[in-house]
């Protein structure tokens, strides 16, 4: 029998039976549209941490100082002198995987600007420290490359000092400030940042550059840290490997000795932000599954009603010449055709609730082409795997039997 | 002679039921002849069931042979058993099975949907003509709650015409019909007869015998009776005399 006509078939038992057809295919329907929307809100929300972390600087690398021993005794990295400018010079000339790299120098002081005084920490840097950071000046500009040379004192303030040591709410860029003493000249104020993952306070600073920071407040000739960012999240664990090596190789350090720094990514951070959503994912997955599978169940239970329903006339048919085959294929044709019709419709009633969640929830969503031709092939799939057996039934009916069938 | 279609030698049938053997069929032997018009009676029990269920090839003998058209069907599988039936046989039933809400035009179409030789448009062509052999050339489209039980018989009976039968096998065809009605189309049923076609009439109602030109009684699960009808009734004469409907 010629696939055609097999089709032709079952197309006029779905056409006879348009509302229990209906009804069948909502099941698929609803699980298919579910399936959809529920990884287009994964996604979506995948997406946004990803941007909410980069935006955090995903892709920085610290290098400390550390895990030396001085005469058995281990040395807290701070007061350690190990890392130099030329490290970072080193590491700023051989290292490929890294974008940008700034020296920094820290040190704790009061921030004195006429009668207001705030406790605060300042932190030497090059320039290029606001792109490794990933933030941006509210007002003002930043030092520049000349200044650092030159060791001015220049000074750009998080908006926690503005508002702590500016408080009748004047414009700080252009004023002096004092700290510990040292007077700068405020040349930016950096956007909030609001609190870290850790609760640290990150508008709570006083950035300068970090020749002025070392010669003229903490008086040392060493680095904190260096700080750097990846040129990408993916290369950030090949970053570190390099600069640790680049590192080794400037501290003359043979393979027997352990490292003297510490060099550090975001890697962890990250790796448990996706996992968190991945595991999200999954489980929103899950549930869309859960409704796609019982959608199939939906149409198996219709099938079988339609098989006893229809027994006389599988009887007939088979009478009038339908082999076996014929009467398998004829219902398996249904029910395909109905979880496939089923999936057309889900697909664009999830496409539409997707807009729908997007538009009036604002939730971030993203639908993924993979999660529209998964959740099709799981219907097509469906189809068959529910259709098969009541079609199998059909098939192995004894024809004297059904055409009896009252 | 003109050939034998039908060849049964004897033929055998037996179910078992738990550890009882019933014998439903007991060793029967006869011939139908092309052009035959033959009723197979009996009582309810008599095997003529069975015998129509192994005519029809729905089933098969339990030992004997069955040869139609010059095919032993003894032996055959399902799928050969489909093939013989959508080819050799036309059926028509008690109680017309026809397709709920679907043409006349297509249900007498469907035996020639399982025959992959026979094209759209001819397929479409040959039930146009056989609805029209039945009278019912102006009823294509009639889905079978628009049509009356004797036109709904006549739809069955082009349905078993449509794919030129060796054979047309009845079942208790007028069974559902008033006297007109059944006479209407056992007078149809002789005509087709005329043409050539070979029928098997298989009913417990002994005036339908009195059209066809042979009669085989069963009881038991044997021949009681294999008798030629000399005088055969016409069924439309009979039809005439019926007292004249009121409206």
């Amino acid at each position: 029998m010629r696939l055609l006509n097999l089709l032709k078939i079952a197309f006029k038992a779905i056409v006879l039976n348009k509302m229990r057809t209906l009804l069948t295919m909502l099941g698929i329907i609803i699980g298919v549209a579910s399936v959809i929307a529920m990884l287009a809100i994964g996604e979506g929300s995948k997406e946004s941490i990803r941007t909410n972390i980069s935006a955090m600087g995903s892709n920085m690398i610290t290098i400390k100082a550390g895990a030396d021993v001085r005469g058995g005794v281990r040395q807290e990295a701070s007061v350690m002198e190990s890392l130099t400018l030329s490290d970072y010079e080193a590491i700023k000339a051989q290292s490929t995987l890294l974008s940008y790299s700034s020296p920094v120098v820290e040190g704790r002081g009061q921030v004195i600007n006429g009668s207001n005084n705030w406790p605060s920490s300042i932190y030497g840097v090059n320039p290029e420290y606001l792109s490794i950071k990933v933030v941006d000046l509210q007002s003002g500009s930043m030092f520049t490359d000349a200044e650092v040379q030159t060791a001015s004192k220049v000074a750009v303030i998080g908006q926690t000092v503005v508002d702590n040591v500016f408080s009748d709410g004047q414009d700080p860029v252009g004023q002096m400030i004092r700290f510990n003493n040292i007077p700068f000249k405020v040349i930016g104020v950096l956007e909030e940042k609001g609190e870290n993952t850790f609760g640290q306070d990150q508008d709570d600073v006083v950035i300068a550059p970090y020749t002025t920071v070392q010669k003229r407040i903490l008086a040392i000739n060493h680095l904190n840290q260096i700080i750097s960012s990846a040129i990408s999240e993916e290369e950030a664990p090949n970053a570190v490997i390099e600069v640790s090596k680049i590192l080794r190789e400037q501290h003359k350090l043979t393979d027997n000795d352990t490292d003297d720094f510490s060099v550090r990514s975001m890697e962890e951070l990250i790796s448990t932000f996706s996992s968190t959503s991945e595991m999200l994912t999954i489980l929103l997955v899950a549930v869309a599954s859960i409704s796609l599978l019982i959608g199939g169940i939906g149409i198996m239970n219709i099938m079988y009603v339609s098989v006893k329903e229809r027994t006389k006339e599988i009887g007939l048919r088979m009478a009038v010449g339908g082999k076996g085959s014929d009467i398998l294929m004829q219902f398996l044709i249904e029910a395909i055709l109905i979880s496939i019709t089923g999936g057309v419709l889900g697909v664009l009633l999830g496409l539409g609730a997707t807009v729908f969640i997007e538009k009036f929830l604002n939730w971030p969503t993203s639908v993924a082409m993979y999660s529209i031709v998964i959740s099709f092939a799981v219907c097509a799939v469906t189809g068959i795997f529910f259709g098969w057996y009541p079609a199998r039934k059909a098939s192995a009916l004894d024809p004297i039997t059904a055409l009896r069938y009252e | 002679m003109s050939k034998a279609i039908i060849k049964i030698e004897d033929l055998k049938r037996e179910f078992v039921m738990g550890t009882e053997t019933v014998h439903a069929l007991k060793g029967i032997s006869f011939d139908i002849k092309e052009g035959e018009f033959v009723t197979i009676m009996g009582s309810s029990g008599s095997g003529k069931s069975t015998m129509l269920n192994i005519l029809g090839c729905l089933d098969q003998p339990t030992s004997g042979t069955y040869d139609i058209d010059g095919v032993g069907v003894k032996d055959l599988s399902r799928n050969e058993l489909a093939t013989i039936r959508n080819e050799k046989i036309g059926f028509i039933f008690q109680s017309y099975n026809l397709l709920a809400r679907t043409s006349a035009l297509e249900n007498v179409e469907l035996p020639l949907l399982y025959n992959s030789n026979v094209s759209t448009e001819e397929r479409r062509k040959r039930a146009i003509e056989a609805l029209e052999k039945v009278g019912l050339g102006d009823r294509l489209q009639h889905t079978p709650s628009q049509l009356s039980g004797g036109q709904q018989q006549r739809v069955a009976i082009a349905r078993s015409l449509v794919n030129n039968p060796v054979m047309i096998l009845a079942d208790e065809a007028t069974g559902n019909l008033d006297t007109r009605t059944s006479y209407e189309i056992m007078s149809l049923f002789q005509e087709l007869n005329k043409q050539g076609i070979t029928i098997t009439f298989v009913t417990h109602e002994p005036d339908i015998a009195t059209f066809s030109s042979r009669t085989i009684v069963l009881k038991d699960g044997e021949i009681m009776q294999d008798y030629k009808n000399h005088t055969i009734q016409s069924a439309a004469n009979e039809l005439a005399k019926l007292p004249k409907q009121d409206h």
